[in-house]
């Protein structure tokens, strides 16, 4: 075990912690610099692959982070990497979420938080057109993604049939020559 | 011994949440999140739990965005600390975090060998766009139950345009917003 590397590893991801404002999908260009450009751990191809499958994968986004470090140093680069990314903002979310209700009474944090309520609608609904950006393909795509919308808004069904809807239509649209 | 299930009521709403609670909660919420688990955390944490209402939720969900790290983590840490204290917030975590971390390591040996297929391609695109509209969705709804006023809309728009338009860095965007509309509130709902 190279243990230098391990400690290269909790190095950079615990400072891209303290600095991941709006999540890993937000930091992504950052680690990508870090990653391939600066310290030459892989590929540009390889962090590609590896978006994609944590993409797939359930759970939050930042466990991109541990299958960079499992590609770096296997089990234990895995581990480390997701202690580094993890420690330095729990920890902040920890005491700031004590602060913001130690201090709940006062009308300035009670204007803050009326505040961040339409920002974080704004935030959601920004990342859902940048996600429908992105997956728009042909008249098919953009059609899932207004139906799911319909879906979610109008009935209280269950997403995971929306989901698992466009993947059945994008595989027959494949096959039907309906994507390009 | 005090009973786990009464021992973790919370002062601020009363609800009795336990660490088991907290856990099962985030762990259902990590295993649905296929391609990000921001949508599923408002359904299962305000529909199908109550553990929120509408607004409570896009505060919380507010806070952890303005702060580093995953915001799904943020609001983990935060809402177990609210009602266990410190290994509240242990039991959120590792719920969100222990199964996809394991599914992750198999996916991850079988993608190679099935990713080059188009029609697994073309499967996840498909899903891919669904999940546009689950968040375009929830974002909608959100603000459906929120009511917002004049001041609160104009705001919400202020920010899809820059970050969802113009993708201006995320930090930038935080800056200028939030002490911006702090203040206007601030001085709005001055008490008199």
């Amino acid at each position: 075990m190279n243990l230098g590397l391990l400690g290269e590893l909790a190095k950079t991801f615990a400072l891209i912690s303290i600095i991941a404002v709006g999540g890993a999908t937000a930091t992504v260009p950052e680690i990508h610099r870090q990653v391939v450009d600066t310290l030459h751990w892989m590929d540009g191809t390889t962090f590609a692959n590896i978006l994609a499958v944590s993409q797939i994968a359930p759970g939050p986004n930042v466990m991109i982070i541990g299958m960079i470090g499992w590609q770096v140093a296997g089990a234990a680069g895995l581990v480390v990497a997701m202690l580094a990314i993890l420690i330095p903002s729990c920890t902040l979310a920890f005491v700031a979420g004590r602060a913001m209700r130690h201090f709940s009474a006062l009308h300035i944090v009670k204007s803050a938080r009326a505040a961040l309520a339409p920002i974080a609608v704004g935030l959601i609904l920004a990342s859902g057109f940048i996600l429908a950006r992105a997956a728009d393909r042909s008249a098919l795509t953009g059609a899932i993604t207004a139906g799911m919308t319909i879906l979610i808004v109008k009935t209280r069904a269950n997403p995971l049939f929306g989901l698992l809807t466009g993947a059945i239509l994008g595989f027959i649209g494949g096959r039907a020559d309906l994507l390009t | 011994m005090d009973d786990p299930s009464t021992a973790g009521a919370c002062a601020e709403t009363g609800k009795n949440i336990s660490r088991r609670d907290l856990f099962m909660v985030f762990a259902k919420i990590g295993l649905l999140g296929f391609g990000g688990v921001t949508p599923w955390l408002r359904r299962v944490l305000v529909e199908e739990n109550a553990w929120l209402d509408d607004r409570e939720f896009a505060e919380l969900f507010g806070f952890a965005s303005t702060l580093p790290g995953a915001n799904t983590v943020s609001v983990a840490i935060m809402l177990g600390d609210r009602h266990q204290g410190v290994s509240g917030s242990l039991a959120a975590l590792s719920g969100l975090l222990a199964m996809p971390l394991l599914i992750l390591a198999g996916i991850a040996s079988l993608y190679d060998r099935f990713s080059a297929s188009p029609d697994v391609e073309n499967a996840i695109g498909g899903a891919a766009a669904a999940t546009a509209g689950l968040v375009i969705g929830n974002a909608c709804k959100t603000t459906i139950n929120m009511k917002p006023d004049l001041i609160g809309c104009v705001i919400g728009v202020l920010v899809f345009v820059a970050a969802g338009i113009l993708q201006i860095p995320l930090l930038w965007t935080l800056l200028a917003v939030v002490p911006a509309s702090v203040i206007i509130l601030a001085i709005r709902n001055r008490p008199r």
